[in-house]
């Protein structure tokens, strides 16, 4: 057998393929979903506390800040380990799923007020006053005129955030969540060989590939010329 | 110019400003009668502009009462946004939305503050610009545009709300002398139809030429005012005398 053989036997057993296919699929669907569930509340979270921080009342932005500052700075997968094995002594327990959708959401909604709050305050002074001189109110002239400017500033630098927290989803495998990395390996395991975990890495191509491309093309619609 | 009717429109009393240690308007009144044009001149850090964005409110005055419009701009229980319908401003940058189109700037007050529809407003708005001279540039972004064009566009957003009372703080200031003369035709002929306006400039020719009053404001005071012919020609202050001296030289 010569190398090249040994490797392809080795990496790309079309055999162990086959047979750990369906395990890998379904921990595509759970990255899937956690990762959908993750964007939408992290960065409407993000996004809703950036609004909040706006309204400038002190001993709120404080809280805001610290809270982000907090989860900015915890390892993600501190995060999961705490909330999965910490929250149970407090009453409440959350399940894989939930312990890994939660600490991640928490961290890009960080990550993302960060963002947008950036983006809200890049916006020139003037274009408060001139919106405020018609008669627009606080939330009219943030909702019409400063933050589809702001939001503009924030898709690259957001989307970046958002695909390396999704990523993290991975980081479940502590808790044992079922996810693609978490059937890879316990493929792995099983079969005493890699090839699950090279289709693992193929299931995290196809789902994220599509997102960096989405990303550059939303960039490209929002640019306007200055 | 047949000015009978002489109700002020614009009453400021007392007005005080202070910016952290900085005391910038130290007590200024000022009065403006309907369809005057008044001329606020003056040295940079006189307070002329600060003045100026007290009279909407952009700035919150420390002491003093503004009513315009028959409006107390300082009563709490004043809608500023409504008052504010009625008080149009023009800014030295213009600052037009740059994500809307020339026609979405103008219209968007006129849909979101004053609640007309898409059409009703778009109608407005297209009026509002061909009065500035630009209904063929309805489409055009701001970055598409030169910037006394932009400069008219925010004309036209203002005064598509119909105000009682136009601000112009430094109109000209960031324009290239050859765009300068399009802004200023356009604010000569809103003259001409009775607009109210209070202008910070520096453009001498024009403050001649329009004015019916000239401001001299330095050290966050009004020094002296009057006729353009008296300021520009007899100033009674010597302060005056040194600041039309200066912008002379230009």
């Amino acid at each position: 057998m010569s190398a090249w053989e040994h490797f392809l036997r080795t990496f790309f057993n079309a055999e162990v393929m086959a047979k750990y296919l369906p395990d890998i699929l379904r921990g595509t669907v759970v990255t899937v979903e956690l990762a959908a569930l993750i964007v939408v509340s992290g960065i409407g979270a993000g996004l809703l506390l950036a609004l909040i921080r706006s309204l400038a009342i002190r001993p709120v932005n404080w809280l805001i800040i610290f809270v982000v500052d907090l989860f900015r700075s915890l390892p993600p997968l501190v995060i999961i380990v705490l909330v999965y094995f910490g929250l149970p002594s407090t009453g409440i327990s959350a399940s894989a799923f939930v312990s890994t959708w939660l600490s991640l959401a928490l961290v890009l909604m960080a990550f993302a007020e960060e963002i947008f709050w950036a983006g809200i305050t890049s916006v020139a002074r003037g274009q408060w006053e001139a919106a405020r001189s018609t008669g627009l109110s606080f939330g009219q002239t943030l909702i019409h005129v400063v933050l589809p400017q702001a939001l503009r500033l924030t898709v690259a630098p957001l989307t970046n955030r958002t695909i390396a927290i999704t990523k993290g989803t991975a980081l479940g495998t502590v808790v044992a969540l079922h996810e693609i990395l978490g059937m890879a390996s316990s493929a792995v395991s099983n079969s005493y060989n890699p090839s699950p975990l090279m289709m693992g890495a193929a299931a995290y191509l196809v789902l994220f590939l599509p997102v960096v491309v989405a990303a550059r093309w939303i960039e490209s619609r929002f640019a306007w010329k200055r | 110019m047949t000015s009978t009717v002489a109700e002020p429109i614009v009453v400021a009393r007392g007005i005080h400003k202070h910016f952290g240690h900085l005391h910038v308007l130290k007590g200024v009144d000022l009065e403006v009668v309907e369809r005057e044009l008044v001329f606020v001149i003056g040295p940079s850090g006189s307070g002329k502009s600060t003045l100026l964005r007290c009279l909407n409110r952009l700035e919150e005055p420390n002491s003093g009462s503004i009513t315009v419009a028959g409006i107390d701009m300082l009563s709490p229980r004043t809608d500023i946004n409504h008052a504010r319908q009625h008080i149009g401003m023009v800014f030295q940058s213009f600052n037009l939305y740059p994500h809307m189109t020339a026609l979405g700037n103008v219209t968007l007050a006129l849909r979101k503050v004053v609640g007309k529809s898409r059409a009703e407003a778009d109608k407005l708005a297209h009026a509002a610009l061909e009065r500035v001279g630009l209904a063929d540039r309805a489409g055009h972004r701001p970055a598409e545009l030169s910037g006394g064009q932009q400069q008219r566009v925010a004309i036209a957003r203002a005064i598509a709300l119909e105000p009682r009372v136009m601000l112009f703080d430094e109109p000209t200031s960031a324009l290239d002398p050859e765009l300068v003369g399009s802004v200023l035709a356009v604010m000569r002929s809103l003259r001409e139809s009775g607009m109210t306006m209070i202008v910070v400039s520096h453009e001498m020719g024009f403050a001649r030429a329009a004015a019916d009053r000239v401001v001299f404001m330095d050290n966050g005071l009004i020094v002296e005012q009057g006729p353009p012919a008296q300021i520009f020609e007899q100033p009674a202050h010597e302060r005056t005398r040194a600041f039309i001296g200066q912008i002379r030289q230009h």
